[in-house]
């Protein structure tokens, strides 16, 4: 009995180290460039090591049943007439309900950390005359008063393209610059039919919905050039609908929009 | 209550053809119809996967060159729609419910024969309808989501054909419903009682039920997606004021119970598979029961977290990530069931045996990465990513495809009274996990690291990992070859059965087979405990 119970703990242990050794060496995800990545990347890496934990553990059971358990040729007749096992029931309903209820609060803690918990109304210098409430996927730090001097940006989505609107700077780009280490605040319109915004690098996604802007807000971290990448299926070049942030030293920012910057026109 | 019936008088026999002409009639034999509903299911999920197969050709490299981007969009969304509503839907629903609920609930056919007849029939016209709109303009090219504003812009007459199609089928899938409802409730046998019936029969109900609760609502939706396409009404076109996100909520209110349609079914059948060839009664009858019914509770408040990134209040996200990661607490408990089942048995390692056991290990991979894509924040980063499609291609194909194979090398016995082939049953097994996971676990690394879906082109940095994808989707095709074989070779020369080659409890091998037209030569027998294995009782060798 004790051997068994020996077994059954050694084993359990080696699931462990295993899938922690995995969960801590075996990277799945592209750079971190934003501060949102390591905030995701740190509850990726959790889900990672609880669901190996689980997968490993259950493939073992199956596998090892299906040996020890197996039907040898001489054997007839049936297994044991086990119909169930209240209190064992009762664990693996508890145990489970209250792993998802921890995984739903940590991730909740994640996802206001990275934001998403705040509303985005009022936040926008272009919105200040729009009274209507707006909700993106991530509002890093949204903080009411900072937002008036983040960079901020419109861009316009259609098939098969992505531009960006500086409005400071009265020009229109077809790559988006932005500096390093500071929050950048863009609010998205799409022309004609639904696009997404996403950066893989940066770990955020935002649908572009025509009819119905949205904000997305994000802190590049890290100096270089990155995808943007469409999302959402948009029609036949959804495939090639890709364009490029840059993200370059302040200085660096700051020559490329004054190269570009338009005289103010007024109509 | 139960209501006794007296022998179906509906039957005329004297009008149905006999032999195989019959499975190409109007037979009212819920026999018949389940074989009906089986190769029909069969024959578009082998159009579904030639679709596929044109799908990882062209994703072989990361140009477009294989086929036109718009003909690439035909090919993804025909595919989806074929795969949901012409394979996995009619099969696990239809093909299977109606060969076994009438056996289970010890009646001699359905409750409404011909209705059935009718639900059936309803399927090969508008699949075929679906088909056919490839070559009047195009296919529908809006993927089966057929999210507006892009539905309503793409060429009209295939997204209307499309519609139609749907419709019809989401028709024949509530009359189906309807009917597994009435069966079960009323057609049982006097002194069956519901706690005694096979879990299938519970699997069924609870699918019947998020069937006859969640289909209206997306018929309704795409009768006004339609009168957007022709009657330029504006209820989703938001250049008349409509709004695309009212038709999300809407699509998935459908969708979401839509999956476990596909998969509830599927947990039946396993239940009524694993107790055979383990030797062990069903683990946890009463607990099963009820996660059948948590799950079908549950399954119709998650909807939203398909829609995680499309701009809804955060209290709203935050209630969806958490009703959805709950699911996985009844969805676990069956699986913890299952490995109980086992543990113990004398289990014969059979291709049925094999499928359903693959079926579990594919599935516990699936949930788990549904549990992690139920954390929006999780989810931000992976939606309408190559990680959302190894997701639920774990869940559709390595969980409910491997069930209905399982059941297949399960129940063909039954049906025409041969054994399949054990060698080529094996092989068929390897080929297909293999292939399945070549195919589709290299996909949660593109997904992550920056490769959308319904794309034709990509980033060549992708190209190698897409190359063993494909290489994994070849295995998947060649795998079909043993099996059709295995089933063209059984059918004419296979092993003699006998009525009950596993020594089975359940009421359908307690007739002869294959089954007499009305199931039993006398009365249905009382089967008090379908899994009695290991009892006193159940000593029939
Ligand atoms: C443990 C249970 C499950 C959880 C927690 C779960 C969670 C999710 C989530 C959150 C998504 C949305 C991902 C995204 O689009 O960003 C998703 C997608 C999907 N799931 Fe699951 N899922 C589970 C089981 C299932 C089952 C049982 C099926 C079907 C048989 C299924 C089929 C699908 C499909 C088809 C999609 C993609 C839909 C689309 O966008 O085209 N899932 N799942
Ligand atoms: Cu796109
Ligand atoms: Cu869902």
């Amino acid at each position: 009995m004790l051997n068994k119970n020996f077994y059954l703990i050694l084993i359990i242990s080696l699931v462990f180290a295993i899938s922690f050794w995995i969960g801590f060496n075996v990277n799945l995800l592209p750079a971190e460039a934003s501060i949102n990545a390591p905030i995701y990347d740190e509850l990726f890496k959790i889900l990672f090591i609880i669901g190996l934990i689980i997968f490993i553990g259950m493939t073992i059971a199956v596998i090892y049943s299906l040996f020890k358990f197996r039907k040898r040729n001489d054997q007839i007749g049936d297994g044991i007439a086990l119909e169930g096992n209240l209190s064992l029931e009762i664990v693996w309903t508890i145990i489970p309900s209250i792993i998802v209820l921890l995984i739903g609060l940590y991730s909740y803690n994640i996802y206001d950390r990275m934001g998403g918990m705040k509303e985005l109304n009022h936040n926008h210098e272009m919105m200040s005359s729009n009274t209507e409430k707006i909700w993106a996927g991530i509002s890093q730090n949204s903080d009411n008063e900072i937002a008036i001097n983040n960079l901020s940006i419109e861009v316009s989505a259609m098939q098969f393209a992505f531009l960006f609107n500086y409005p400071k700077g009265n020009f229109i780009s077809g790559e988006l610059h932005v500096p390093v280490d500071q929050k950048v605040s863009m609010k998205m319109e799409s022309k004609d039919v639904i696009h997404a915004f996403w950066v893989p690098e940066f770990r955020i996604k935002q649908d572009i919905i025509p009819g119905q802007p949205t904000i997305l807000n994000f802190t590049p971290t890290k100096v270089g050039k990155y995808p943007i990448i469409c999302a959402e299926l948009c029609g036949p070049y959804h495939g090639g609908m890709r364009a490029s942030i840059i993200v370059e030293k302040e200085s660096d920012y700051n020559e490329w929009f004054n190269k570009n910057k338009k005289p103010e026109v007024n109509l | 209550m139960t209501i006794s019936i007296d022998p179906q008088k509906t039957n005329n026999e004297s009008l149905q053809p006999k032999g195989w002409l019959r499975y190409f009639s109007f037979s009212l034999d819920h026999k018949v119809i389940g074989i009906q509903y089986l190769i029909c299911g069969f024959l578009f999920y082998l159009i579904g996967g030639t679709l596929a197969s044109a799908i990882r050709i062209e994703l072989a490299s990361p140009m477009s060159d294989f086929m036109p981007r718009d003909v690439y969009n035909q090919v993804l969304t025909l595919h989806g729609t074929i795969m949901i509503f012409l394979w996995i839907v009619p099969v696990v629903n239809g093909a299977f419910g109606n060969y076994l609920i009438p056996f289970y609930v010890g009646a001699r056919d359905m409750a409404f024969p011909r209705l059935n007849a009718v639900a059936f029939w309803l399927i090969p016209p508008s699949g075929l309808m679906l088909v056919a709109s490839y070559f009047v303009e195009g296919a529908a090219q809006a993927g089966w989501t057929a999210y507006p504003p892009l539905s309503i812009t793409t060429p009209q007459s295939g997204q209307i054909i499309w519609i139609l199609s749907v419709l019809l089928l989401g028709g024949s899938s509530i009359f189906g419903g309807i009917n597994f409802i009435a069966t079960i409730i009323k057609l049982r046998r006097p002194g069956l009682k519901l706690m005694q019936l096979p879990m299938y029969c519970w699997a069924m109900l609870g699918t019947s039920l998020l069937v006859v609760l969640s289909t209206p609502v997306l018929a309704g939706t795409l009768i006004l997606l339609s009168f957007d396409i022709i009657a330029n009404t504006g209820f989703f076109n938001p250049v008349l004021g409509g709004n695309v996100v009212v038709y999300q909520h809407l699509f998935w209110f459908y969708s979401h119970p839509a999956v476990y349609i596909m998969v509830l079914p599927a947990f039946g059948l396993v239940s009524e598979i694993l107790p055979v060839h383990a030797r062990k009664p069903l683990f946890g009858y009463t607990t099963m029961v009820f996660s059948i019914m948590g799950i079908v509770v549950l399954g119709l408040v998650v909807w939203a977290h398909h829609m995680f990134t499309s701009g809804t209040p955060p209290w709203m996200r935050l209630f969806f990530t958490i009703a959805t990661a709950f699911i996985a607490v009844p969805t676990g408990i069956k699986f913890f069931n299952w490995v109980a089942t086992l543990w113990g048995g004398k289990i014969s390692i059979n291709s049925a045996m094999l499928f359903s056991c693959g079926f579990i290990i594919n599935f516990v991979f699936g949930g788990i990465t549904g549990v992690a894509l139920a954390q929006v924040p999780f989810d931000i980063h992976v939606h309408d990513t190559y990680f959302v499609v190894a997701h639920f291609h774990y869940i559709v194909y390595g969980g409910t495809v491997f069930i209905i194979f399982s059941s297949i090398y399960h129940w063909f016995p039954k049906v025409t009274g041969k054994m399949l082939n054990e060698k080529l049953g094996i092989s068929h097994f390897i080929i297909t996990f293999i292939g399945f996971n070549l195919c589709f676990a290299p996909q949660h690394w593109l997904g992550l690291n920056g490769m959308p879906r319904r794309v034709a082109e990509y980033d060549p940095q992708f190209q190698f990992v897409n190359q063993i994808s494909s290489l994994g989707a070849l295995l998947m095709a060649i795998s079909t070859i043993p099996f059709l074989i295995n089933v063209f070779l059984s059918v004419r020369n296979g092993k003699n059965a006998g009525d009950n080659p596993w020594n089975a409890l359940t009421p359908e091998w307690l007739t002869s087979s294959p089954p007499p037209v009305e199931n039993w030569e006398g009365e249905a027998p009382l089967v008090e405990e379908p899994y009695g294995y290991g009892k006193e009782i159940s000593e029939q060798k």
